[in-house]
């Protein structure tokens, strides 16, 4: 037994926000109470002054393996996950070998059981070997747990198959996530387009290469009545479809990543490969677009798109580098940044952290209603920490953050009743 | 004194600091002028121009400032180098800077590479053009040109014309001159124009009549013939017409207006071999500037001061 005492409650799908006793046994949530008396024998851990929520989801992450295990693991993944306050996670197929076929996916899952420190939920690709051009075994992939497929890192270019896509998810209740880039606007683009780019000398990617395809997409999905989940939304103009769609019922979702809240281009002044990500970090309007889209709802899911690269790929020229940036151990204080400046309710936060994710892609947590599977997370809010690349358990060291003191950290994450992470220790071997 | 220990970009320079370049090179462009041209300024240091992108003059440029101030020059040519073996660029300055190098000039198709690069190695280090970032020591000897035909800066008007998208000269020449209180005009088609350029302080023109009208000077960009070939404009000939530079075109801006070209050419294009070797172009006195202009910098970034200039 287990009880988390004094802490603020946050569970916006059971609508509480107060101070709260949790009590949790055999992997589940069994009582929440004012003032719970502690049970013989029971673990208690004093919550006071800090917030408890439902274990936090994040929906779209690399973890790398199998295939680019130089750039992370699942073993480090995942306790970066930990660590950031993550109790489950959704990954990305673009491995090596592609996520493509059942007997991939479960060979992820069996690595998950083996050295997974949280929950992990494969996404499979939408083609074969995400190339694009024919649709991967989706049917069979549902049958062994798959909830979401994706392509992401690649846009699916061709209009047909993403319409087919749809139309043959949708039969299996599994959503498609879409990365929106046109390609022919994207070019070979490595920041946004706009003034700092022009400053900069370096080739841009303007905001209509994401925002065709989000209006090309929400039509699809539009047509066939299937769910489409637009990744990592970073342009105005996406978001301004996405609103128009999700009053006309369009069964569209979408996630944000907390550096296209927090950053934009001119942080890539320094030329530093940290910051070269894609969707790029978009100019102030954009940011100031997509932090009202959070705080109004239109955007449903904060998601990381961690991105772990190695130190060598990321020590290159700008324009050489790949692009993506470590997100799972900074989420949090980033998003807590916007809370402390009221921009944006609390409940919202967590919701979009932790509910939403779970009720849009039917993943188990997302509560702590008594019965629910105990994934939870405790954050200290005024924890302040200069971020250290030794201290980040990623293995990828490419945070634009590094450096940079940030408040408000998780100091407890318990998967399934268990404490994988204690006072910003791991405690899984 | 000069304090910076790199020269990465016009953008971060001062008023003050480009002037104090711009002052030095006339002593300089003294010694290019002699029958021995050779002062005993620099013996004992050591400039390596790595280069990754092919270059005449600027490259013979540098050696020839290095070897004109006695400093032993060596001249690394990528396609000949460990670079080809898939070495690094940080790599490589690395191996550079313990062979001794004082001063690293590099030229590199990357925006931002020379940046990598000084933040990896303790010699310093100068941007020798880096994708479509910058081109300080070309714009400097833009600016050195100008001054030594016009003798200041203030009240001017120069009109940049060409490729501004692509160009890294364009860039490094708007911020000099902006700093020193030129008004800038850029002209070309739109599709080579960046994005927010208006927010860069110039005036922005898409017919080359009107953005030459009282101009006091020209500097015609090289126009890369493969960017047709990409769609941004539709015939090299079409170019040629709208917005080459002809003797009646010339003829618009201010009388003795002066035209630059930061070479190479392609006569016939953008610039009319009439105008390229007229009266009024000043095209092979940058050439000779620009010696004077790296010697400047070579010699300001070694350590020497305003006072002791060699004469």
């Amino acid at each position: 037994m287990f009880l988390v005492k004094g802490g603020m409650l946050i569970d916006p799908a059971a609508g509480i926000k107060a101070v709260r006793d949790i009590l949790l046994q055999d992997g589940r949530v069994v009582e929440i109470g004012e003032h719970l008396e502690i049970p013989e024998g029971a673990e208690v851990y004093d919550a006071t002054g800090k917030l408890v929520t439902p274990g936090l989801i994040d929906v779209h992450v690399h973890l790398r393996e199998p295939g680019l295990e130089a750039k992370e693991t699942i073993a480090s993944g995942t306790r970066a996950a930990a660590m950031g306050g993550f109790t489950a996670v959704c990954c990305m197929p673009n491995t090596n070998p592609v996520t493509d076929s059942l007997a991939l996916v479960e060979a992820v899952q069996s690595i998950v059981r083996r050295d997974g420190a949280v929950r992990v939920f494969p996404i499979g690709s939408i083609t074969k070997g995400s190339a694009g051009q024919e649709l991967a075994e989706i049917g069979d992939m549902a049958q062994a747990g798959v909830r979401a497929v994706s392509d992401d890192g690649k846009p699916v270019s061709r209009a047909e198959i993403m319409r087919l896509a749809l139309e043959y998810a949708k039969m299996f209740g599994v959503t498609v996530i879409s990365h929106c880039e046109e390609q022919s606007l994207a070019g070979d683009g490595v920041m946004h387009y706009g003034p700092m780019s022009a400053m900069l000398g370096l080739k841009g990617i303007p905001a209509a290469a994401e925002e065709v395809m989000v209006a090309r997409d929400i039509i699809l999905a539009e047509a066939s009545g299937a769910r489409l989940h637009i990744a990592h939304i970073s342009a105005k103009g996406s978001l301004e479809l996405v609103r128009a769609a999700k009053a006309r019922g369009v069964k569209v979702s979408c996630e944000v990543t907390p550096h296209h809240l927090s950053l934009s281009d001119e942080a890539v002044s320094g030329y530093s490969t940290s910051t070269k990500v894609n969707p790029p970090l978009r100019s102030l309007e954009h940011i100031t677009a997509l932090r009202q889209g959070l705080a109004d709802g239109t955007i449903d899911c904060i998601a990381t798109d961690h991105a772990p690269h190695t130190l060598e790929e990321k020590a290159v020229e700008f324009a050489a580098a790949p692009f993506g940036l470590v997100g799972l151990e900074t989420a949090v204080p980033l998003i807590l940044d916007m809370v402390r400046n009221n921009e944006l309710d609390i409940e919202r936060a967590v919701a979009a952290l932790s509910s939403n994710p779970a009720r849009i892609f039917g993943l188990p947590g997302g509560t702590l209603r008594p019965g629910s599977p105990a994934d939870l997370t405790v954050i200290d809010p005024d924890l302040e920490l200069v971020l250290k690349p030794e201290d980040l358990k990623s293995q990828g060291k490419n945070s634009p953050f590094l450096g940079m003191a940030l408040i408000g950290f998780p100091v407890l994450t318990m998967v399934e009743g268990k404490v994988v992470m204690r006072d910003r220790n791991l405690l899984v071997d | 004194m000069w304090k910076r220990k790199d020269l990465l970009g016009i953008k971060e320079l001062s008023a003050d600091e480009i002037n104090q370049i711009l002052d030095q090179a006339v002593p300089m462009k003294d010694i290019i002028k002699r029958d021995i041209k050779k002062v005993p300024t620099l013996r004992g240091k050591s400039v390596i121009n790595l280069f990754y992108e092919p270059s005449t003059r600027t490259r013979t440029s540098f050696e020839l400032a290095g070897k004109y101030l006695s400093a032993d020059t060596v001249n690394i040519a990528v396609s000949t180098s460990s670079v080809v073996k898939g070495e690094t660029l940080i790599d490589t300055g690395k191996t550079i800077d313990v062979m001794g190098a004082d001063i690293v000039v590099i030229r590199h198709q990357a925006s931002g590479a020379p940046h990598l690069l000084a933040k990896h190695i303790k010699a310093k280090v100068i941007n020798a053009g880096d994708g479509a970032h910058e081109h300080p020591t070309q714009a400097l000897l833009d600016l050195f040109t100008i001054k030594e035909a016009k003798g200041a800066f203030e009240g001017l008007t120069v009109t940049i014309l060409g490729d501004i998208l692509h160009s890294r000269v364009a860039r490094s020449n708007i911020w000099g001159l902006s700093k020193l209180g030129a008004k800038v005009r850029v002209a070309g088609p739109s599709t080579l124009m960046p994005p927010g350029i208006k927010e860069w302080g110039v005036e922005v023109y898409h017919r080359v009549e009107e953005a030459l009208e009282g101009a006091d000077v020209v500097n015609v960009l090289r126009l890369q013939l493969e960017r047709q070939q990409k769609g941004l404009f539709p015939t090299i000939r079409e170019y040629a017409r709208q917005w080459g530079l002809n003797a009646r075109r010339v003829a618009l801006a201010k009388p003795g207006a002066l035209v630059l070209h930061p070479g190479p050419m392609n006569r016939g294009v953008e610039i009319s071999p009439d105008v390229a070797d007229g009266l009024q172009s000043l095209i092979t006195e940058q050439v000779t500037n620009g010696v004077a202009v790296r010697m400047a910098i070579l010699y300001l970034m070694s350590g020497g001061g305003v006072a002791d200039v060699p004469r």
